[in-house]
């Protein structure tokens, strides 16, 4: 009896179906593994390269990009995207920095960029959640006007001056007891997006939404408050992101964070959020995150830039793909 | 079920009915293009000194972005969409600029051209390609690809340079009859470019297999429409566009540059959507999202000669985008519900 059942286990552990279920089920397991991979893979190709300094460095980096790339996943998990946020996050960074020498200092220039991007991002939800127009189009038309009304600041303000305060780009560039200190920005914001996705009503309407929108609709969910939420808090998000950034480059720009856009959509995408919704979670995009940013060590150990963006490019295409096999069969 | 009705499946009268129906068919367009009737005596009255040889250097201005759009309207219409081909017009622009300063030469000009075309093929074949065999989501493959072939465009040419033949830069600058300023060359490219390209294809069997995928994939396969090699095929007309806009790049500028022009990828599709092409598929056409490049163009310049920011021409351009899609999903909406 025992023998038989013995069998059994083992054969469910070697079939086939079953890592495919571990896979789609956890991504995160397969993923990490990955990860530390990648890591050793960085050592070998540069002996003594991941020492604190580089692990600091990948991590601030890689902050930045999963803040952005929750946006990603939030609004994937409605069938979704958020295109706005590039020129969201960098018109934060830059509000944030006009603000310096103004009445009101730089708290004050925080609050100004995140109420602005919340607005945006409300905007952008009362376009998706009521007006029904394609989310795609709604950010990529914010992201627009963003831009638009961020270099009209940039205009208006170049006289007062502009620069980093001092207090965020500690957040950007320090360390506390040799943690980087965006953390202190970064753990908060992946426990709260991480519980809301797990564990609230509201989480689990996005994920409803995504997955089938008349069902959640005739199951009483009210989907244009949820979606008016859901991009408003995509914006604030963004703003944060570019705060972090603005910090660690200890400059401010317009542009500042939009190359890493399409990246956060990536990030999302490898970390196991479903382009069409319904699917994924953050705790994979975090490590998607991590994966991009240590990849991207990696390939410039190895390759030059135009075959890092070749590498890059297939890998983001490969693994999707992988995710869609996995997926399709189970 | 399905409350969409293609366009392609409403009975045709004779005579006077065919007016009636074209126009209900291309009300999108029309309206459009009635928009940009008011946008250009609007750009005539806060500028006396617009004229028609002022419009003509828009409509050159125009061409690169107007034939990106017309490639990225083939394969929205189809149910797609492709990230891809911003960077897809740096490396055939690339490739051209590059050989042409390799090989110099006007005959030798012709075969580097037709190249670069093949090249536009199989990229778009190879996008075309990886969603169908990986069923990844095409904005997915397309995001990935975009960094493939901006990488390709780095490898070949590390910086802008290279050169173009005479001819090819002759296509493009000045007006086709010299003294008269009214007709530019390029606009009449950009035109016989697409009208060569898009008339046949949505006249053939392909291009009604093109519509029907997009709009109802499962009823095109039940109606016997090979799903797949449409799909393909509706990129390989995308790539096949799109290095036709790369060269435009690289005769307007003389140069090939590698690094994508960001903006292009957006306001692709942004003139796509207000040209009157369903981001769902299956409805719209190739000249809709034309009118749209040239009203996009039109507002920032009218900001210019407001002497407003130009930057309210993004913001402008947004909105506008924004606005127009809200109003027609709204009727939408209510046309549904009545």
């Amino acid at each position: 009896m025992t023998a038989a059942t013995g069998t059994v286990v083992r054969n469910r552990w070697l079939s086939a179906a079953t890592w495919r279920n571990l896979l789609r089920d956890y991504p995160i397991v397969p993923l990490t593994v990955l990860l530390v991979l990648l890591v050793i893979l960085a050592d070998i190709l540069s002996p003594g390269l991941v020492n604190q300094g580089w692990v600091t460095s990948i991590v601030r980096q890689a902050t930045v990009l999963a803040i952005l790339a929750g946006c990603q996943t939030l609004t994937m998990l409605t069938g979704g995207i958020d295109l706005s946020v590039g020129y969201v996050a960098s018109m934060a960074g830059f509000v944030t920095a006009t603000f310096v020498h103004q009445p009101g200092g730089w708290p004050m220039g925080v609050v100004v960029a995140l109420v602005a991007a919340a607005l945006a991002g409300l905007v952008s939800g009362i376009g998706v959640g009521i007006f029904k127009v394609h989310p795609l189009i709604v950010t990529l038309g914010m992201g627009l006007i963003v831009f638009g009304f961020s270099n009209v600041w940039q205009l208006q303000s170049v006289q007062t001056g502009a620069g980093v305060p001092n207090e965020i780009h500690t957040i950007g560039v320090g360390t506390l007891g040799g943690i980087p200190n965006d953390l202190i920005v970064f753990v908060p914001v992946a426990i709260v997006l991480i519980l809301v996705l797990k564990r609230t009503g509201y989480g689990r309407m996005l994920y409803a939404i995504g997955d089938n929108p008349i069902a959640a609709r005739l199951s009483g969910v009210r989907s244009w408050q949820v979606l008016i939420v859901l991009y408003a808090m995509s914006g604030v998000l963004a703003g944060i992101a570019g705060l972090v950034q603005s910090g660690l480059a200890n400059t401010a720009s317009v542009t500042l964070v939009q190359p890493y856009l399409l990246p956060s959509v990536a990030a999302a995408v490898i970390g196991g959020t479903s382009i069409l919704g319904g699917r994924g979670g953050y705790s994979g995009t975090i490590v998607g995150a991590l994966i991009l940013t240590v990849l991207g060590s990696v390939l410039s150990i190895v390759l030059p830039e135009p075959w890092r963006q070749i590498v890059f490019g297939s890998i983001v295409v490969l693994v999707a793909a992988a995710y869609a096999r996995v997926t399709a069969e189970g | 079920m399905s409350a969409t009705s293609a366009p392609i499946d409403q009975p045709r009268g004779g005579g006077g009915d065919r007016i009636s129906t074209f126009a209900r068919d291309n009300a999108w367009t029309l309206g459009l293009i009635g928009f940009l009737a008011v946008l250009l005596l609007f750009t005539k009255y806060v500028n006396q000194t617009y004229g028609l040889d002022s419009l003509a250097s828009t409509a050159t201005s125009v061409v690169p972005l107007a034939l990106a759009a017309v490639a990225q309207a083939v394969v929205v219409l189809s149910g797609g969409i492709d990230l891809s081909v911003a960077s897809q017009m740096a490396l055939t622009s690339c490739v051209a600029a590059t050989l042409m300063k390799g090989y110099p030469g006007e005959d030798v000009a012709v075969v580097i051209v037709v190249g670069v075309l093949l090249l536009g093929l199989v990229l778009g074949a190879i996008n075309g390609a990886l969603v169908v065999l990986t069923k990844v989501p095409d904005i997915i493959v397309t995001l990935g690809t975009s960094f493939v072939w901006a990488g390709f465009a780095l490898l070949v040419r590390p910086a802008p340079g290279g050169s173009a033949a005479q001819w090819l830069k002759d296509l493009v600058v000045g007006p086709i009859v010299s003294g008269i300023d009214v007709i530019p060359k390029a606009a009449v490219l950009l035109v016989i470019i697409v009208a060569v390209i898009w008339i046949p294809l949505s006249r053939s069997r392909l291009g009604l297999s093109l519509y029907a995928i997009g709009s109802n994939p499962l009823a095109a396969f039940r109606s016997g429409v090979a799903v797949n090699r449409t799909k393909v095929l509706s990129y390989i007309v995308t790539g096949f566009v799109a290095a036709f806009a790369g060269l435009s790049l690289t005769a307007s500028t003389g140069i090939g540059t590698p690094v994508p022009e960001p903006t292009y990828v957006l306001i692709s599709i942004a003139a796509v959507v207000l040209g009157g092409v369903s981001m769902a598929g299956g409805i719209g056409g190739a000249f809709g999202p034309i009118v749209a490049v040239i009203v996009l163009q039109l507002i920032r310049d009218d900001m210019t000669f407001m002497h407003v920011d130009p930057n309210y021409g993004l913001v402008a351009q947004g909105i506008i985008l924004i606005g127009v899609l809200m109003v027609g999903s709204l009727i939408q909406q209510r046309r549904s519900r009545a």
